[in-house]
């Protein structure tokens, strides 16, 4: 296997049993974020304190890449200060996804990180 | 005997040899007759239409006006001055939408179908600020229209009914001129959106007895940005005009203008010359080949593509079962792709893990790996997914050069998705 085979196989293992999906009883920051091209929706769930994320979740569904990322980004998150959410950039998310997708499908897979970054900006 | 695989080298895009094209709903693939007859154009006459009195601008208004005589003959229409050149079906029906409903009163009714694109939709939606009420009428179970529906919501109120000939997501033939002909008993016009239905089986305006109908030319082998606004000769005479600019004009003062006779009137600027040329040679190839004929191809390949989707474990196809009422376009999900809905989510009903669905941006995705292009999401038709409880579909969507070896490449292939995406 190849790198890009091994990514895929990361996102398709994400995709078959996502992380973190179901509801935060604990959650204070939250946003549904929707791809009006394909109808791929993301409910990320966050739960913030002293500026620290600490729990994340999320339920959705769409495909294999927004679905995967969603479950990907809710690990990174865990733990993570709240600056770090707000600072990381679509280039670096798509990085840390490690998958090569077109335009088309670009969108799917920033899905999660959009969903992130509104909840936290609707928390205050 | 009509031959798909000989129709298919007729045009060169197929020479590439990965590509198993079942996106023609979308835009169809142009025969060489086609970009010949636009090269063509450029290299021997090209100037602009109406204006220039000399040699090579009277052979281009010539093609240009052969072009719509051709055209307009092909629908059945015996009067080229019907038959105006626009971009493509939405600027058709937006011609008629700013025009028409400029004669409209509030509580004027438009009655629609579930089962329009948005283009046949927005347009109409447009107008709900002059106080104009739309309608819709229903699908029944099987994904056609209920007609018994339709007439319940067609009264004295209604002034006009725009109904598509051919669902570009459900498959579904409109029985369009029973519904013209209610539509013309309440003395409401009746619109005809073409753009699935001039492509794929004869369309005559006459027998439909249509007020107006809109079509596209890249959806029938022409190329993009040609399209076709066929009106009555009275009724397009009666409408206000659409833009205004040079060739719609028959004298400017400076305190306002005359308009040009028909068509020019709705002909605003410079036409798509090019355009109208190579949408006339693709009327040329499909006359060759026979309406009647590309109907009964598709209509045999359909009847394939049913056959054997029912082998295929969890797909579920959408629209009329009867290949009579159902065109060249296959919508489908592998498994049950519903709406998403937040509250039952979080409430943990439905585990991902452990449903068996594939989302149709995976399928196609995986298809496009072998080379097999379909479309995937709402198809212009949100309104459409919402009445069918599903977020989105993938469509393949099958035309003149596509075989049954297509449509086995395509189940294949989908056998192959389930397996590589099996949770």
């Amino acid at each position: 296997m190849n790198d890009e085979e091994i990514s895929v196989e990361a996102i398709l293992d994400h995709y078959r049993n996502p992380h973190n999906y179901g509801k935060l009883e604990s959650s204070n920051a939250s946003f549904t974020e929707f791809n009006p091209i394909c109808g791929d929706t993301v409910h990320i769930q966050l739960s913030i304190a002293d500026g620290t994320i600490q729990d994340a979740r999320f339920v959705g569904r769409g495909c294999s890449v927004s679905q995967a990322s969603a479950s990907m980004l809710t690990d990174l998150l865990k733990g993570k200060k709240v600056e770090f959410l707000e600072s990381m950039t679509e280039p670096e998310f798509l990085g840390i996804l490690g998958i090569k997708v077109g335009p088309a499908r670009e969108k799917c897979a920033l899905l999660s990180l959009t969903a992130a970054k509104k909840a936290v900006k609707g928390a205050t | 005997m009509f031959d798909p695989v000989r129709v298919a080298r007729d045009f060169p895009i197929f020479s590439r040899g990965d590509l198993t094209y079942l996106d023609s709903a979308a835009t169809s693939q142009k025969p060489s007759s086609v970009i010949r007859a636009v090269e063509d154009y450029y290299s021997c006459c090209n100037s602009n239409v109406h204006r220039g009195i000399y040699r090579i601008s009277e052979e281009a208004t010539e093609l240009y006006e052969k072009s719509r005589e051709n055209i307009s003959h092909f629908i059945g229409s015996t009067d080229p001055t019907g038959t105006v050149f626009v971009r493509n079906t939405t600027e058709a029906i937006n011609l008629l939408s700013y025009t028409l409903g400029r004669k409209l009163a509030p509580g004027d009714e438009i009655l629609l179908s579930v089962m329009e694109h948005h283009s046949n939709m927005v347009p109409w939606q447009l107008l709900r600020e002059r106080g104009v009420v739309i309608r819709y009428a229903d699908i029944d179970s099987d994904g056609k229209l209920d007609l018994e529906d339709l007439k319940s919501k067609i009264s004295r109120k209604t002034r006009i009914v725009s109904l598509t000939h051919a669902s570009n997501v459900l498959g579904t033939i409109n029985p369009v001129s029973e519904i013209s002909r209610t539509a013309h008993e309440a003395s409401a016009l009746f619109i005809l959106d073409a753009a699935q239905s001039v492509p794929h089986m004869p369309v005559d305006v006459r027998s439909i007895d249509c007020d107006f109908m809109a079509f596209s030319g890249h959806k029938m082998l022409g190329p993009a940005g040609i399209g076709v606004l066929y009106g009555k000769q009275d009724l397009l005479s009666d409408l206000p005009p659409f833009m205004g600019g040079g060739d719609m004009i028959r004298e400017v003062r400076l305190d306002g203008a005359t308009w040009n006779t028909l068509p020019y009137r709705f002909e605003a600027g410079t036409p798509n010359i090019e355009g109208a040329i190579g949408l006339s040679a693709a009327v040329d190839y499909l006359r060759n080949l026979g309406m009647e004929d590309v109907r009964y191809h598709e209509k045999d390949l359909m009847s394939y593509v049913m056959k054997r989707a029912e082998e295929i474990q969890d797909l579920i196809y959408y629209g009329p079962r009867d290949p009579e009422i159902h065109g060249g376009v296959f919508s489908f999900n592998l498994g049950d792709i519903p709406a998403f809905d937040l509250e039952s989510e979080l409430k943990g009903v439905r585990r991902p893990e452990s449903s068996h669905e594939l989302h149709p941006h995976d399928i196609s995705s995986f298809l496009d790996q072998s080379g097999i292009a379909v479309r995937a999401g709402h198809h212009c038709a949100m309104p459409l997914m919402t009445r069918l409880g599903v977020q989105a579909t993938s469509r393949a969507s099958f035309y003149i050069y596509n075989s049954r070896k297509d449509a086995d490449k395509l189940f294949i292939a989908l056998e192959n998705a389930k397996k590589a995406f099996a949770r």
